[in-house]
């Protein structure tokens, strides 16, 4: 399978990659790792003229502690984040979920930033951000925005992002010592996209944030999840919450999983998640 | 239009021109008639195509020759040296890791990576790192112990 024609520019800072793509509009595509992309490409699912590959702006990469949050930069590798040592003591569910996505060879070139902008409603960063309470940054040639987790997803790849803009940051405030937080997943085994995936973070005075990739065309954050545990920890109270996982959401179905074998493993998901939290 | 590309397989480097939109395994099989690095299911699952970019395993059907411009391939063919085959594939042959061999290639370019990071890796850590390679022969116990032979003969 061969892409269409297209041509190719390789920007060395985020402006220049800034100003091509407002030149091109939208005829312009941003080329990150590719993983997503290329495949669309091959298959015609995406046909731009002209691709915008960031991979080289040296700006875009890394992972930075500034005291009160953590930012990773979009053009940060799956790999290098499952790898971080910032990342592995403060963001646990973090790393975690960055060693899962995919398999080795996707870890080595995915990046953050490209699962973000593609939302991919079985991709594993949405959810994990949302429940992290992630800011991201968004470039423009008309300056910076920022975008809350909760509020960049809007649908089956769907997002806030307009033409000509680049997600640049993802800023996660540093959770309280003691924060314990963890992603457990349901791995298509073809794949090993998210069938269901389940992030769940609980501070010391267990207010517990929860949110699901996989099981809705949209990553969310599961309140009723929360709302019920009432930040009491015990296994009873658990199991009650998290019988009441993807409550009044809708459910997708596929042929991995119908809509109530998905709601099923959405609530035993979130059980396991919140009891490694315990 | 082609772009002029500068691209180093195997420690030889190649300077020449692409289309944007041609794939790295179509430019090692096609352009420098590097057939080693195989197709499987040209949908970034099975990973019998996967080289090592700058030392890093990848699917080479999922990125553009031109996002290698610059950097450095490694390929199956470039495993063995002066006539000796590379530790890991020695391991292949010792522990009968092959049946048909169409998956070997990309076996053997991913067990590199891992070696690089991991020396002595556990059956469990082989397991994992060869989630992104499929192998349609064996059900993966003799490669498992053909990786493991390496190990051992490369890191004691
Ligand atoms: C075999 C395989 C298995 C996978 N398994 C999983 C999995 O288990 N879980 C999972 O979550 N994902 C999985 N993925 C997807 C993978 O994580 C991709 O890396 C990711 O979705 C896209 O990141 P990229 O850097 O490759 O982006 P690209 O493919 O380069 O880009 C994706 C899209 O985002 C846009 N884009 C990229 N960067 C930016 C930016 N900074 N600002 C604005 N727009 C941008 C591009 O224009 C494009 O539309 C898998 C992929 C493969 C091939
Ligand atoms: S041919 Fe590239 S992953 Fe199968
Ligand atoms: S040996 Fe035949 S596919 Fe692996």
């Amino acid at each position: 399978m061969i892409p269409t024609q297209v041509e190719y520019h390789r920007p060395k800072t985020i402006a220049e990659a800034l100003e091509l793509l407002q030149k091109f509009g939208e005829d312009a595509k941003i080329l990150a790792g590719g993983h997503s992309l290329i495949p669309a490409m091959k298959l015609r699912l995406s046909t731009p003229a002209q691709l915008i590959d960031i991979a080289n702006i040296p700006d875009l990469t890394g992972i930075d502690d500034e005291g009160d949050h953590i930012v990773i930069w979009a053009g940060a590798k799956h790999g290098e984040i499952a790898s971080s040592y910032t990342i592995k003591e403060h963001l646990n569910m973090v790393a975690e979920a960055a060693g899962m996505i995919g398999d080795v060879q996707v870890r080595n070139f995915g990046t953050i930033g490209g699962s973000l902008a593609h939302a991919d409603p079985a991709a594993d960063w949405p959810a994990v951000m949302i429940a992290a309470d992630a800011t991201f940054v968004i470039a423009s040639t008309s300056g910076e925005r920022k975008v809350a987790a909760a509020d960049f997803f809007q649908g089956l790849f769907m997002t806030d992002l307009n033409e000509g803009e680049i997600l640049t940051q993802i800023h996660i405030p540093k959770p309280p010592a003691g924060t314990k937080s963890t992603y457990e997943k349901f791995v298509q085994p073809a794949s090993r996209f998210a069938i269901v995936g389940c992030a769940a973070m609980s501070d010391p005075d267990c207010n517990v944030r929860v949110a699901f990739a996989g099981v809705s065309s949209k990553p969310f954050r599961d309140t009723g999840i929360e709302e019920a545990l009432a930040g009491d920890m015990t296994a009873s109270s658990i199991e009650a919450a998290a019988n009441k996982a993807a409550e009044g959401v809708s459910v997708m179905s596929d042929h991995f999983a119908s809509e109530k074998y998905r709601r099923h493993i959405a609530k035993v998901y979130a059980k396991r998640a919140l009891m490694k939290l315990v | 239009m082609k772009i002029p590309v500068t691209i180093t397989v195997n420690g030889k480097k190649h300077e020449t021109e692409v289309e944007p939109r041609t794939l790295l395994v179509h430019f090692l099989r096609e352009n420098l008639a590097m057939t080693g690095t195989h197709v499987g299911c040209d949908t970034s699952s099975c990973g019998a195509c996967t080289v090592l970019l700058d030392g890093k395993a990848l699917k080479s059907c999922t990125m553009l020759a031109i996002q290698a411009d610059g950097r450095e391939v490694t390929t199956i063919e470039g495993m063995a040296q002066d006539d000796k085959l590379h530790p890991i594939q020695q391991g292949f042959h010792e522990k009968h890791g092959l049946q048909c061999g169409f998956c070997t290639p990309g076996m053997v370019m991913t067990a590199a990576d891992l070696l690089a990071n991991n020396p002595k890796p556990s059956e469990t850590e082989i397991r994992h790192a060869l989630e992104g390679n499929f192998c349609r022969c064996t059900g993966y116990h003799n490669i498992v112990e053909s990786i493991q032979h390496a190990a051992h003969a490369m890191n004691g």
